[in-house]
Order: structure tokens, then C-alpha cells, then sequence
């Protein structure tokens, strides 16, 4: 009994660990990565070797900050917001498998609870815009939500693609049945999933509801301070859910070509960081999606690309099988 | 009591207390949110009965897009900070009264029907396995004819967002308000 909560309280003090650190590394990334795309060096002096320090700095920065709140706005909703964007992500972290039985909730529907629960903090962006009493929040929070009810349906499609190859809802379980012809066989789904999540955290090229040429930063243009630094967070902690995600549902997780399954977590790491890379090169590479653009990206592409994954899924589960 | 009915009792109250504030709060964003509440509430009551696969359908499908379809449609259209003097009907007390009888009819049901019945909840028993074998063997037929009638309320909301398919309106006659992209669109043919 006494072991079994040192090692629940062990697993849950990781999760929180990988929860405060892993977001930071890719923000870090994402400032070097774009700034030598771009040709340029990025941060260098916070902290001394290539600017580490950046974010910490930035976050020394926003805890400072005075804590404004626009005197229309509604208070009450206004604050809880960015609780609301952020914890849905921490929750789904902890039931994200990284190594073969290194996860701290091993749930028989997790790929449906972190369907469910990353939908949530989509909420709190539209929460946010409304509560600022600022028009330009609220076209920012009502694009949220167009984005989310278009691309919800693709993601589930696709993920709901890989649980019916897997025959199971739960991640470990996913990665146990994952073999390498799986990459080829799930390539659509995947690719639909990426982009899609993509759409959901509202990261370039799908960024319209924080489009800052057209209506400043969207649901968050009213923010300052440690409730900004935390939507901030939400964004990267989602970019890490969604590659993790990725890499468990469609790059088969712990699994590798080399290296034996007790470093496995390792792959997943590197995976996650192959695929945060991706986001960030995305970023760079291409121009935001206007409104229609968009809307026209989930329906009639993404979704009959998921609707013929899914029809590819079943007629070659129902080959092997016989 | 068991641990169950100790966690199921106060989900329970926080689900109906919610509820009333839906219908009782006079800020019209606050009751979309509290609807959230509500739902969630009812989903930690699935959670609590083993029906772990309904429970997060529930937070898929009614937090994660029917109240974020509400909220869309209440920013849409109006979505006022602050108190809102006329949101209270005239009917209320007719739709209290009618909500009672119907919650008074549900218990008194519920109650004569299962008096001593008691269902030993085990886990697993709501699990994806269990509601997939439930659904696709025993009650594949119900399920079919929902989708069915799905599809038909799909199908109809199609034809009445569109204006440019079917007989479509009298070139002479006034087409109304929500008619403009069939009008211009003939016009592009």
C-alpha cells in the first residue's frame, strides 16, 4: 500500500515535471528554430549560452505584470479562463503512455478521454473572448469555435481509424497492436489527425481567431501578465499533447527500430520533438488560412480524407482477419 | 452508504443545482456555462455507475461541441455583458409547473418500477466492449432506425439551409430575408 502511493505520487510529480518543462523546451525551440529559418539568430544573452534562459526570463517578466481586468468585462469569467485552457492538457498528459507500462493512468477509453477532455480547453479561448467586452475578443472567440466544430469531426474520425486497426481504445493497448506497416496503412489518417489538432490549439497556418493584422490577438488581445503567460502555456502544452498524441496513435510510440523497450520513452521523446519540430517549421513555411479557406480545408478535404481512411481501415482488418 | 452513493449524492446535487441556474441566471452567456457544469456533473454520475464510455461520449460530444455550437450561436446574435432585464418569459411559472409535474412523474415511475431492484454494479460494465456488444447485437435494430431518422434530420436541415435547391422561390415574388445566396447565385447562372 505504502509503495503503490510513493508510486503514484512519483508518476504524478513527473507528470506536473514534464507539464512545466516540456512546453518550455518547445517554446525555446520554436525561438530558435524560426529565427534561424528566417535567417536570423534569435534570443542570445538571457542566460548566457544561445539565450536558454529566454522564456524564463519572459516568465520573470509576466509575473511582474500588474493584473488588469477591462472594468466591462465579467470578472468572474474573465479570471477562470485561462484555468480553464490550461488543465485540460495537463489531464490528458497523464494518461499519454511513454514507455511499455510507464503511464501514470492506464485508462481503457484513454484515447476518448483525450478526445474529450482536449476539447474542453477550447472553452476557455472562447470563454475569454467573450468575457473581455472587447469586440475584437469576440470575433477571436467566435472564430474558435467555428474552427473547433470543423475540425473536431476529422480528428475524431481519423483517431476512431486507428482504435478500429488497433481493436482497442486504450493508447498502451494501440501501441502494443502498432506494427511498421501501420505507417503506410494509417498515413491519411495521420496526416488528417496532425492537421487537424493543428487547427484545434489555433497554430499558423490555422491561427484566424488570433489573426493580430486583423483583430489584434483574438480571444486574448485584453490579457496581460500571469493569465496571458498561461494561455501562452495552454498553446504549447497543446502543441505537446498533440505530437504525443500523434506519436502513440500513428508512429507507434515506444516502438523503434533499434534500442531495447526499457529506453523506449526515449523514442517517444524523440518522436515528440520531431513532431513539435514540424509545427514550428509549419509556422514559418506557410501563410495564414483565411475564414473560407478554412472551413473549406475541414469539409471537403479533411473530412472525406478521414471517411476513406476509415473505409481503408476496415476492408483491410476484415482481409487480415479472414 | 457506499463510497458510490457518497460521490454519486453530491454529483447529483451540483448537476441540479446547475440546472437551475441555466434557467434562472439573468446573464445569458453564464447559463451556456453553466449548462457545461451541469453536463459534466452528469458525467462524473456516469463515471460513478461504471459507464465509463457513455461518460466521456457525454464530454466529447455535449461539452466539447453542443455548447460550444450554443455559445457560437449566442455570440452570433447577442451576447450581452451583464444582466439582461427581459430574458425571463411570461411563462415561467406554467414551465415550473409543468417541469415539477414531469420530474414529480419521472421519480413516482422510477420509484413504483424499481423499488427493490437493485443492480450490483461491476466494473468494466459499461466499458467501449460491453456497449459495442450491447448496441451491435442486442439492440442493432433501435440503433439502425436512429440513424435512419438521423440522417433524415440531416438530410432536412440541408434542404432548409439551401436555398438553391428543389422547386426554389417565384423569380416574381419576394424571396425574403434568408433567400440572398439563392438570388445571387442565380444571378452567376
Amino acid at each position: 500500500m505504502g509503495s503503490e502511493l510513493a508510486e503514484i505520487t512519483v508518476k504524478i510529480l513527473l507528470v506536473l515535471g514534464a507539464f512545466a518543462l516540456l512546453p518550455l523546451l518547445v517554446g525555446q525551440a520554436e525561438h530558435k528554430v524560426m529565427a534561424h529559418m528566417q535567417g536570423r539568430l534569435g534570443p542570445m544573452y538571457a542566460g548566457g549560452f544561445h539565450g536558454w534562459a529566454q522564456l524564463v526570463a519572459d516568465g520573470v517578466k509576466f509575473a511582474q505584470k500588474e493584473d488588469v481586468v477591462p472594468r466591462a468585462a465579467d470578472r468572474r469569467i474573465f479570471m477562470i479562463a485561462p484555468g480553464v485552457a490550461l488543465v485540460p492538457y495537463l489531464v490528458v498528459l497523464a494518461v499519454i503512455p511513454v514507455g511499455p507500462g510507464h503511464v501514470v493512468l492506464n485508462l481503457g477509453i484513454g484515447l476518448f478521454f483525450a478526445l474529450a477532455v482536449m476539447g474542453i480547453g477550447v472553452i476557455g479561448a472562447i470563454m475569454a473572448g467573450w468575457a473581455s467586452a472587447n469586440k475584437y475578443s469576440l470575433i477571436g472567440g467566435m472564430r474558435v469555435a467555428a474552427q473547433l466544430m470543423s475540425y473536431e469531426l476529422p480528428m475524431v474520425f481519423a483517431a476512431s481509424s486507428v482504435a478500429m486497426a488497433a481493436g482497442t481504445l486504450s493508447l498502451s493497448g494501440i501501441v502494443d497492436e502498432w506494427r511498421w506497416w501501420w505507417l503506410p496503412w494509417q498515413l491519411v489518417g495521420g496526416v488528417v489527425f496532425f492537421v487537424a489538432g493543428l487547427a484545434e490549439l489555433r497554430r499558423p497556418p490555422f491561427d484566424m481567431p488570433v489573426a493580430d493584422s486583423e483583430i489584434i490577438f483574438g480571444p486574448y488581445t485584453e490579457y496581460g501578465g500571469l493569465r496571458f503567460a498561461l494561455f501562452l502555456l495552454a498553446e504549447y502544452a497543446g502543441i505537446v499533447v498533440l505530437c504525443a498524441l500523434t506519436t502513440v496513435l500513428f508512429l507507434g510510440g515506444w516502438n523503434g527500430p533499434f534500442m531495447s523497450d526499457d529506453l523506449g520513452w526515449l523514442w517517444t521523446l524523440i518522436k515528440v520533438f520531431a513532431l513539435a519540430f514540424v509545427v514550428i517549421w509549419l509556422r514559418v513555411a506557410y501563410p495564414r488560412l483565411r475564414e473560407d479557406q478554412l472551413q473549406k480545408l475541414a469539409w471537403g478535404f479533411l473530412v472525406p480524407l478521414a471517411l476513406a481512411q476509415l473505409a481503408l481501415t476496415g476492408v483491410v482488418k476484415v482481409m487480415i482477419s479472414t | 452508504m457506499t463510497g458510490q452513493e457518497i460521490v454519486f449524492v453530491p454529483l447529483g446535487v451540483v448537476a441540479v443545482g446547475a440546472a437551475l441556474l441555466v434557467v434562472t441566471t439573468k446573464q445569458m452567456v453564464h447559463a451556456a456555462l453553466w449548462l457545461v457544469v451541469t453536463l459534466g456533473a452528469l458525467a462524473g454520475m456516469y463515471l460513478v455507475l461504471t459507464a465509463e464510455f457513455v461518460a466521456w461520449v457525454q464530454v466529447l460530444i455535449y461539452v466539447g461541441a453542443v455548447v460550444v455550437l450554443l455559445l457560437f450561436g449566442i455570440m452570433l446574435t447577442r451576447a450581452p455583458i451583464g444582466r439582461s432585464a427581459d430574458l425571463d418569459s411570461g411563462n415561467r411559472w406554467i414551465a415550473l409547473a409543468v417541469a415539477v409535474a414531469t420530474a414529480a412523474l419521472l421519480v413516482t415511475v422510477v420509484v413504483q418500477g424499481f423499488r427493490t431492484a437493485y443492480v450490483p454494479l461491476k466494473p468494466g460494465g459499461g466499458s467501449a466492449e460491453a456497449m459495442g456488444a450491447g448496441v451491435f447485437r442486442t439492440w442493432v435494430l433501435p440503433f439502425e432506425v436512429l440513424s435512419v431518422l438521423l440522417l433524415a434530420a440531416l438530410i432536412g436541415a440541408i434542404v432548409l439551409s439551401r436555398s438553391d435547391i428543389g422547386p426554389g422561390p417565384d423569380p416574381g415574388s419576394d424571396t425574403g430575408p434568408g433567400s440572398g445566396g439563392g438570388s445571387r447565385r442565380k444571378g452567376d447562372g
